[in-house]
């Protein structure tokens, strides 16, 4: 293979493993918006607990890595639920502001209450021997592997579930009218908890492949990767699952590319100046519909 | 000379096409009904001429002035003023508000004046108070001057819509159902209303208007449209007894 | 009790005196602080921050609060305010000769921040809701991703060695002139066109609002009030750089903004002025000084146990407050009414928040 095609394919790999955990917390944001219209900003952070749990239960107690993902997830998940029946049920029917300044706080809680307790950036240990193959001059580590596999195992899944049953079926109902779906015998606060532990999960697990990559972590962690999830579910047209992934992976590329051409230090202001415009051109994201305003 | 012309006006949704070949000729003081089921693109009209959509087809002529390609605010501006099928105040808004915003393009001072209260800041805003108090006493809504505007009960939300309509000084004013959900002692009511702002600000009216009674008993021509296709058009005794007319209302026949 | 409390309260807010005689007053400390020392310098700081945070709510208020947008930006126009200022004083204006130079170098950082606001602002046009939220956002990364990567004014590092200029009285100053200009403009056939923006955008059009003005001449006056937010606020702290001005900033402006209560002027200086003085109260030095007049065998164990891990809990506690003032009141402090004082004569009857017991503004809350 010519240099030129190594190169690209080896972009390309980059930009999968970068994506992928994108898509995993974008996934949440937009599932939480599609069911409440609700933007949780505190996502992020959950994410960045998600990375916290994975550094408890793998060098507190030594957990291999499997069970540290699965217990991670399950955490998160609890999380998302608990954080979802205190702090934003109670203000389904006020103004929808007040869930997101609410969400702003549980996120600058979690982010501060983490930082009480553990001031310092912690390293995690290596859960994955990090082996790395050479096909043809591309370079394929163990860890690249596992988080672009998994993440797109987990994404299958959520697929499934969300257009093949019964639950999923659920979620679309609330999601496409809030008014007179509850009155089918939907369970609405049921359904809205599970929304919101999958979603939690997801980002537990985003938060795990995170801390492989990158070993090192600290509580303020969520806010960049989580605002950029953020912009990635509005992307691909926020509320549209499929679309949160397509968002994902094209801010992924995006990132990857202005670093393989431009000074890293660009890498924001090149990412940001086309999500700018491609919101101008597309102001209702790449999968999503414009909404009809009927006059 | 002819207020209002709209000749070969046409309208696509996607596909769909709302309104085809639609002419209309409205003079100085006409009051007009245009009528037609559900979905016949009566209301399309209305937003064609307002600005809401831009025609794919034709063109509108307001007192020489080509209307189709200009922003509603820039028509409006014109002197042209509607109400909507489905009420759409300013709902958290005061109902005297409500009046004052419609007059937005007729306050004359800069933003710089608006910003320091200075110069003809403060004779303006009270033009515009006066104006407003003016309308809401002649619509008999003075006393909810503060009011929240959906705190209104229906009958007089309508009203109030038609107060703002009237606030930007209409030459032309158009009713989307105006008689939508009322009884027929309102109606009666407001086909009095109707009549006496016409006379009183001297107003070219066109109507949308399911309400029979309503349509035949103030409207001097009426315009059938169905499916975007104008079926007929003249005085009412000639399109109460219009076949096609009849045919497509298909029971839903006139009874007054 | 608590009735007597909210009876009191609605007096207040309908005292026709409290507005003026706040002003008077207000006046009368700004110059006489300073001057005879009447408070610690750290007091005084605090004043000054207060002053300017007023500046950042009031002014995002009328994006985020009275036309019901959701701005992130705010802190990238400090950025862009601060830096300029900074420039003029530091590099173009000989300052130190020429003290009134400073209010000329606060006011350019003003216009800087303005103009840029024009980015926001066509885009606004056509894009709404959350859509805008994120360009907002994306306008923020790309200031400081930019500023980062400009060697001239100091890159990730920032710039030190600020002067400080930024004194009591010009705080004073700012706050009560820009204030003043931001209720002007919402008390003008602008500000109810914003309102009407908020309402519904399209009916607004067809009553001839030219919607695209308003909202230019909201974003570009709500970016000004920012900017000089921001030359004041580096010439308080004599530090700046790119990561002062990143999310967090605007996050706390929201909270002082929805803390207050949105499309609230009151509301939005009660909010500022809370969220400094109990973020500062809660340092473990200021509650120490607070609390030393306690018997020491009170005051002791206090210390050793609470006051002096505040340093670290202070910042659980505040957004644990957030959350329970949000949670009770849903609306904010002032939940959508106004100080009397604020509203001109001729609109106090058709002020839309006269009654109290009404529902949210669906306005507000339903905008996606
Ligand atoms: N914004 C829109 N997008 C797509 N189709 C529309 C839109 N507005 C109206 N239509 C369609 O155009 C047709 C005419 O609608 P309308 O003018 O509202 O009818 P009516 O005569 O009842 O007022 C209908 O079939 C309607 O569904
Ligand atoms: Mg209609």
């Amino acid at each position: 293979m010519s240099d030129e095609v190594v190169y690209w394919l080896q972009q390309t790999l980059n930009a999968l493993q970068l994506g992928s955990i994108y898509a995993l917390i974008a996934l949440g944001y937009t599932m939480v918006y599609g069911i409440l219209t609700m933007i949780n900003f505190a996502h992020g952070d959950v994410f960045m607990i998600g990375a916290f749990f994975c550094f408890l239960l793998s060098s507190m107690l030594g957990l291999t890595f499997a069970p540290t993902l699965l217990l991670t997830m399950l955490g998160t998940a609890l999380l998302g639920v608990v954080i979802e029946r205190l702090a934003y049920k109670p203000l389904r029917q006020a103004p929808r502001v007040s869930a997101i300044i609410t969400a702003l706080g549980v996120g600058l809680f979690l982010e501060n209450f983490t930082l009480a307790l553990s001031p310092y950036p912690k390293h995690i240990p290596m859960l994955l021997e990090n082996v790395t193959w050479n096909l043809h001059g591309i370079s394929l580590s163990s860890i690249q592997a596992v988080i672009i596999s998994l993440s797109l195992g987990l994404m299958l899944l959520l697929d499934y579930i969300v257009h093949r049953t019964s639950i999923g079926m659920a979620m679309r109902a609330i999601s496409w009218d809030k008014t007179y779906v509850p009155l089918m015998g939907i369970p609405v606060d049921l359904i809205i908890s599970i929304t919101f532990a999958i979603g939690a999960g997801l980002a537990g697990a985003a938060g795990t492949m995170y801390a492989l990559a990158y070993p090192v972590i600290d509580p303020y962690m969520g806010i960049t990767v989580g605002w950029k999830a953020f912009i990635c579910a509005v992307v691909g047209g926020i509320g549209n699952i499929r679309g949160a992934m397509v968002g994902a992976f094209i801010l992924g590329g995006v990132e990857i590319m202005v670093v393989a051409f431009f000074p890293s230090t660009y890498r924001d202001f090149v990412a940001f100046t086309l999500l700018m415009l491609l919101i101008v051109i597309r102001p209702y994201g790449i999968l999503g519909k414009p909404r009809i305003q009927k006059v | 000379m002819a207020l209002l012309t709209a000749a070969k006006v046409g309208h696509q949704f996607g596909g769909l096409c709302a309104v085809a070949d639609f002419n209309l000729e409205l003079h100085h003081g006409d009051l007009m009904a245009v009528i037609g089921p559900n979905g016949a693109g009566k209301t399309t009209v209305f937003n064609l001429i307002t600005g809401v959509y831009r025609a794919t087809e034709g063109s509108i002529c307001f007192k020489g002035t080509e209307l189709v390609g200009k922003n509603p605010n820039q028509i409006a501006a014109l002197h042209i003023g509607r109400t909507f099928q489905n009420i759409r105040l300013f709902r958290d808004l005061s109902v005297l508000d409500n009046v004052r915003i419609a007059h937005h393009a007729q306050i004359n001072y800069t933003p710089l004046e608006g910003l320091l209260h200075l110069g003809r800041y403060r004779r303006e805003e009270q033009r515009i108070i006066d104006n407003s108090r003016l309308l809401l006493a002649i619509f008999k809504l003075e006393h909810l001057a503060g009011e929240t505007a959906k705190n209104l009960p229906y009958g007089l939300q309508r009203r109030l819509e038609i107060a703002r309509a009237l606030a930007i000084s209409p030459e032309l004013l158009l009713l989307d159902e105006p008689a939508a959900g009322m009884n027929p002692n309102e109606i009666d009511q407001l086909m009095a209303l109707i009549q006496w702002i016409r006379q009183e600000f001297k107003l070219t009216i066109l109507l949308i208007e399911h309400q029979m009674k309503l349509v035949m008993g103030i409207c001097e021509r009426i315009k059938v449209l169905d499916f975007g296709v104008t079926l007929a058009e003249g005085p009412p005794k000639m399109i109460q007894n219009h076949p096609k007319v009849l045919e497509a209302y298909l029971g839903e026949i006139p009874d007054g | 009790m608590i009735a007597l409390m909210r009876e009191q309260w609605d007096l207040l807010l309908e005292n026709r005196w409290l507005v003026p005689i706040l002003l008077v007053i207000g006046f009368g400390l700004a110059f006489a602080i300073p001057e005879y020392n009447l408070l610690s310098v750290y007091v005084q700081l605090i004043l000054m921050y207060a002053g300017i945070n007023i500046i950042l709510a009031v002014s995002l208020n009328l994006v985020n609060g009275y036309m019901g947008e959701f701005s992130l930006a705010h802190a990238g126009f400090m950025a862009v305010g601060a830096y300029t200022a900074v420039l003029l004083t530091m590099k173009v204006f000989p300052v130190a000769g020429f003290p009134f130079l400073f209010p000329c170098a606060v006011f350019a950082g003003g216009l800087a921040a303005a103009l840029l606001g024009i980015i926001v602002a066509i885009p606004s046009f056509k894009v709404r809701g959350d859509y805008l939220a994120i360009i907002t956002l994306a306008f923020l990364m790309i200031v400081k991703s930019l500023i980062e990567n400009i060697d001239f004014i100091g890159g990730p590092r920032g710039i030190s060695g600020i002067m400080k200029l930024t004194t009591l009285p010009w705080v004073f100053f700012w706050t009560v002139a820009l204030v003043w200009m931001v209720r002007n403009f919402i008390y003008s056939k602008y500000g109810r066109g914003v309102l009407s923006i908020r309402e519904d955008e399209i009916a607004s059009d067809l009553m001839s609002v030219n919607t695209r003005h308003v909202k230019f001449f909201a974003f570009m006056l709500s970016s000004f009030c920012a900017g000089i937010a921001g030359a004041l606020f580096a010439h308080l702290l004599q530090f700046i750089s790119p990561r002062i001005f990143d999310i967090t900033k605007s996050t706390d402006i929201l909270i002082m903004v929805y803390l207050g209560g949105i499309a609230s002027i009151g509301g939005s200086i009660l909010g500022a002025t809370l969220f400094t003085v109990l973020l500062e109260l809660l340092r473990p030095s200021t509650m120490a000084a607070l609390l030393s007049w306690l018997p020491s065998f009170v005051f002791e164990p206090l210390n050793e146990h609470f006051i002096s891990h505040l340093g670290v809990w202070r910042m659980v506690i505040m957004p644990l407050a957030l959350i329970l003032v949000m949670l009770y009141w849903p609306r904010g402090i002032m939940g959508l009414r106004e100080f009397r004082g604020f509203i001109p004569r001729r609109d106090r009857e058709a002020h839309h928040y006269i009654n109290p017991q009404g529902e949210e503004p669906d306005g507000a809350t339903d905008r996606r």
